[in-house]
This record gives C-alpha cells, structure tokens and sequence, in this order.
C-alpha cells in the first residue's frame, strides 16, 4: 500500500485548470520526485497534499487514511511534512529556538502555557541531534534573518524534520543555493533517514536523477509519465515536452 | 567545545531565568512605595495604564494582533467591578478585580474570532468597531450605567478587608503595583512557555507556523483572551481606585495612548508597557504643567523624535548597556557566567 496516494486530484482556479486529474502514489521509503516544466503545477500539487489549498475534486491519502478534509497543521500531527521553494522561517527567532518550537509541537507541549520550554532532556536532546544532522550548530544562536542563504535552507529542511515526518515534502530546495553551499546541502539531503519516505519536487535534474529512485512527470497539470528513473530518462515524450535539450546535451 | 545538546539544555534552562537588571527593575518599582509618597496618585495612574500596555503586549508584541480596541475590555471591567461594588454584589476588591477580569476575558475570547480573519488594517477597524460599539451601549443604558453622568456612588470597601482606600492613594497604589506585578509574572511565565515561543512565530510566519504543526487559529483566539483579561484587571483598578467610572473608559483615545507607551517603550518584551507607561505619565504629567494648553504638541513631538532616532538605535544602546554591566557584573562576582550570550539570544 503506498504511504502517500492521491485520487483524481482536481484543482482549478476559475476557469483554470492547474491541476488536473492527478493519481499518484508514493511507495513508504520512497525516493520518489516530481518533475515538470515551469508552470506544471508541481507547487499547487504540494499546496493541495499539504492542505494550504483545498481541491476542487479528489482526495488525498496518507497511509491509508483520508486527509482531504484536514487542515495544514492536522496532516502534520498525521506525519507529513514539507518544506517551501522560497524559505519560510521566523526571522526573529534563533535556529535553536525554531526547531524547539517544532520538537515541542510535535511532543504535543507546544500548547503549554505554564511549562518552561525544554525542561525535558528528550526535548533538548532531540534539538541538539537535529541542528547537529543539519550542520546548524555553528550559527544555532544567531537571528534567522542574518544567517547566510544555504544555512537557511538548510534550517528550511530541518524544521520540517523537527516534524518527525513520515513523509517528508521537499519543494525545490536546492533553488538558489550557491555553489559553494550546495554540496553540505545535497548531502543532508542524501543522508535522511530511510524510513522518511521523500517527495522531491525539483527543477535541477542533475539532482533529481541522483537522488530519486521513482520519477512522476506533470505537465500542465496532469501526470505524464511515472516510473523508474530510467524509463523516463529515455521516454520519448518526456523527451519531447520537458527533457529534450537536457538530457541530449 | 561543548557537546550540542549541553548547550542547548543550558540555553534552555537560563533562557527564562531572571536578570539582575529584571530584578533591579522591580526593586526600583517598590521602592518607589516609600521613596515618593507625594507621587503616588500619578504612580498610580502608571501603574495602570502600564499593566494596560501589558495587555496589548501581549496581542501585538507576540503574536503580531494590531489593535486599537483594548479599551472595550478595560470599559467592560471598569464598568462590572463598579457595579459590582455599587449594588455590593461583591464587595471585596480582590474577588471583584478578578470577576471583572474573567467579564473582560469572556468578552475577549467571543471577539477574537473577529480578529483571526483579515490584515492589520482590517484587525484595527474591527477592535476599533467592537469598543466603539460597547461605548455606546454603555451610552444608551444609562439607567445601568449613569450615562454621560458617569457611575455614582461607588464605594470601594477595604481590600482583603483590611486596607482602607486613602484620600492619598497610597493604598490604592500599592495595590495597584501588587496587581501589576503578579500579572507580570503571570505574562512573563506565559511569554517563555512553548505556547509564548509560538506566538512569536506566528507573528514571523503563519504560513510556516501552521507548516510544523501549530493550530495557528487556536493559539490566537487563546492570546487574545488572556490580553483581554489583563486589559480587564486595568479597567478594574481604575475603577476601584477613583471609586468612579464613566464613558471616557472606552474612547478611542486610550486605545490609541497604548499604541503610543509601546512606541515610546518597545514591543515584545515585556518591559516595554512599563516603562513606556512610566514615561508617558510623566511626560504628560511635566509638559501640562510648562504649557497646560499645549502639552499634546509636546508629546507629538516626542514622538516623532522617538521614531526618527529609531527603536533600534535606542535598542542598541541598550545592548551596550547590559553588556557593559554584564562584564562589570561578571567581575564583581567574578563567576564564569555568560550573560552576554542570554541577552542577544533570549531577550
């Protein structure tokens, strides 16, 4: 049974139609990504299986429950997280005090209002493994909004995992990093957990192809393709639509 | 160096302690008790309008909730503790202080949901529209609330049964600061729990918020009470220490002097209501007395110096100062502890 399934999924915004028609189904401990052109409607694919934005048809699955009608913050105590293509962090506060924030959500204390924060050694404990997994210790005590860019995106990534997630959403998150960052952040990206399964949506092929182990296709909205790395790296149509150039040059 | 997790369990647990400066704060706020017993009637005006201040803190300083509609709350208890004491429904102060509280708080949570939808501009207009609403009530059950006259005839019996309200207000005042100090410690408690730290992300980000798992809505409806019910305690204590209440509770005005203590003072820690209120009386107080007809030209332009020197700025000096009296301190005591480090990360 997949761990992450969407049915006919439907969007549409007036007369558009952005998604159409979506059935996709992640394997558990996949490392599956989703691929298309600009415009494809692989963002509103994860708005929709987040619960930012409500379908207009289908639904949506995660291990075998159906979550179409919850909202964000529910599908996440449910165990699926994501992370955004433009990073979304608090600026004011310090790595170290946004991953307890989300370690604390997640225990379930996140609503104590009497409790000191991070009275437990599990909770400090579990903070420190993951600023340590995603090499943030050197600037875990700084404000958010002066930390260099693939830091941020790599707290980006962490504080999704704080989530503990079983399936983790990953929307492009290699956009924009410089070059001299990159391979900390690939790396992180490669060392997850197997038991997290991944569903990486991403425009750099270079990391698509050595990193997912299952590929859909989207273009304008509908599913194309979906199958082994290999099959789609030489499918025609995909060649066609998306990958042509890319894959030739 | 230190292992990740030792000094993450060590920021944690020094996070919330108290800083000496904390500490002197509070000392210098009592002392005042015995220091200057000729002042205490506008102390005691401070006192109240500071924790007023707290209570849109609370709303804007953490969770981000512009508001110019306080005033709804603190009318709504000014008005219940003088009926209460009027009638002699409740007598005793403290009981009444803290029923008009848990009015203001009902009050509160019922509007919040007015207040969930919509930007800044909308969230003004709305709280705004609510104390506006209840002025008039007010206004139009005069048989309840003496109208335009104001409430007569309220007496304030003894608080526990034991102190007697003074023609001087010292009574008033020291219960007044007992009042706000208990409150601050409440608010402070509340300020560096789980739920505090996610308040101040949902003022950074309620996209991502709602992203790790925060029910975004939940937590601002639950702040929103409580700030109604600090605003509330304000009310009460006006109330009870002028045995008074009138229309002027819910004007405008003072929902719009919290804005102005919390430019003066600064937002999102706390002490930023109090010692705000603290300047805003007295500068008040000092400019009526050199010009009575013109003091608000004063305060006007205090302000707009306040603004075009920047909060930051006037921030970062207070950094250099704690900083420096951190390294003083640290020598004095000579202890190996890191007090710069829990300034720039706790605030």
């Amino acid at each position: 049974m997949p761990i992450l399934e969407t049915i006919g999924l439907e969007k549409r915004f007036g007369g558009i139609v952005a998604t159409h028609d979506v059935s996709l189904a992640v394997e558990k401990g996949a490392r599956h990504a989703l691929i298309g052109p600009n415009g494809a409607g692989k963002t509103t694919i994860i708005n929709l299986l987040t619960g930012v934005l409500k379908p207009t048809a289908g639904s949506i699955m995660l291990d075998g429950r159906d979550i179409t009608a919850l909202v964000p913050h529910e599908r996440v105590r449910l165990g699926m997280a994501r992370t955004f293509q433009i990073n979304q962090l608090f600026a004011d506060l310090t790595p170290r005090e946004s991953i307890g924030l989300a370690v604390s959500e997640r225990l379930g204390t996140g609503g104590d209002w009497w409790r000191l924060l991070g009275r437990k050694s599990a909770v400090t404990g579990e903070i420190a493994e993951i600023i340590e997994r995603f090499r943030i210790a050197d600037v875990m005590h700084e404000r958010t909004a002066i930390l260099p860019y693939g830091k941020q995106r790599l707290l980006e990534i962490a504080l999704a995992f704080a989530c503990r997630p079983h399936v983790l959403l990953l929307d492009e998150p290699a956009a924009g990093v410089p070059e001299a960052e990159r391979h900390e952040l690939l790396a992180t990206i490669a060392a997850l957990p197997d038991e997290v399964t991944v569903l990486l949506i991403e425009h750099d092929m270079d990391l698509v192809f050595s990193f997912a182990d299952r590929i859909s296709v989207l273009v304008n909205g509908g599913l194309l393709l979906d199958g082994a790395p290999e099959e789609v790296a030489h499918d025609p149509r995909v060649k066609a639509v998306y990958l042509g150039e890319e894959l030739d040059a | 160096m230190a292992s990740v997790a030792e000094d993450v369990a060590a920021y944690l647990a020094r996070r919330a302690r108290w800083s000496p400066l904390e500490i002197a704060f509070w000392i210098c706020a009592f002392a005042t008790i015995w220091l200057f017993p000729g002042k205490h009637l506008i102390l005691t005006e401070a006192a109240i309008l500071a924790l007023f201040a707290l209570s849109l803190d609370l709303i804007l300083g953490y969770a981000g909730i512009i508001s110019l509609g306080q005033a709804a709350f603190f009318g709504l208890a000014g008005y219940c503790s003088g009926l209460l004491a009027k009638y002699g429904l409740v007598n005793e102060p403290v009981i009444a202080l803290i029923l008009s509280g848990f009015v203001a708080a009902a009050l509160g949570f019922v509007t919040s949901f007015l207040v969930l939808r919509g930007s800044d501009l909308t969230r003004l207009m709305v709280t705004l529209g609510v104390a506006l609403l209840l002025g008039e009530l007010a206004n139009r059950f005069s048989n309840i609330t003496g109208g335009a006259d104001g409430l007569q005839g309220v007496t304030i019996a003894p608080v526990l049964g034991l102190f007697r309200f003074d023609l001087y207000g010292h009574t008033g005042y020291i219960y007044c600061l007992v009042v706000l100090f208990i409150s601050f410690i409440v608010a402070r408690r509340i300020v560096y729990s789980p739920f505090g730290l996610s308040l101040r992300s949902l003022k950074g980000n309620t996209l991502r918020a709602a992203a790790i798992g925060i029910p975004v809505k939940r937590r601002l409806v639950a702040i929103y009470t409580v700030s109604a019910g600090f605003a509330g305690l304000a009310g009460a204590l006006l109330t009870q220490t002028t045995a008074f209440c009138s229309l002027d509770v819910f004007s405008l005005d003072r929902s719009a002097d919290l804005l102005l203590v919390l430019i003066i003072g600064g937002t999102g820690y706390l002490y930023g209501g109090l010692i705000g209120a603290v300047i805003y009386k007295f500068l008040q107080d000092w400019i009526a007395s050199l010009t009575p007809q013109y003091w608000q030209f004063w305060i006007g332009f205090v302000l707009v110096v306040i603004v075009l020197v920047g909060r930051e700025r006037v921030e970062e000096w207070g950094r250099a100062l704690r900083a420096s009296l951190a390294r003083l301190g640290a020598r004095v005591f000579a202890r190996p502890v890191a007090i710069g480090g829990a300034a720039s990360d706790g605030r």
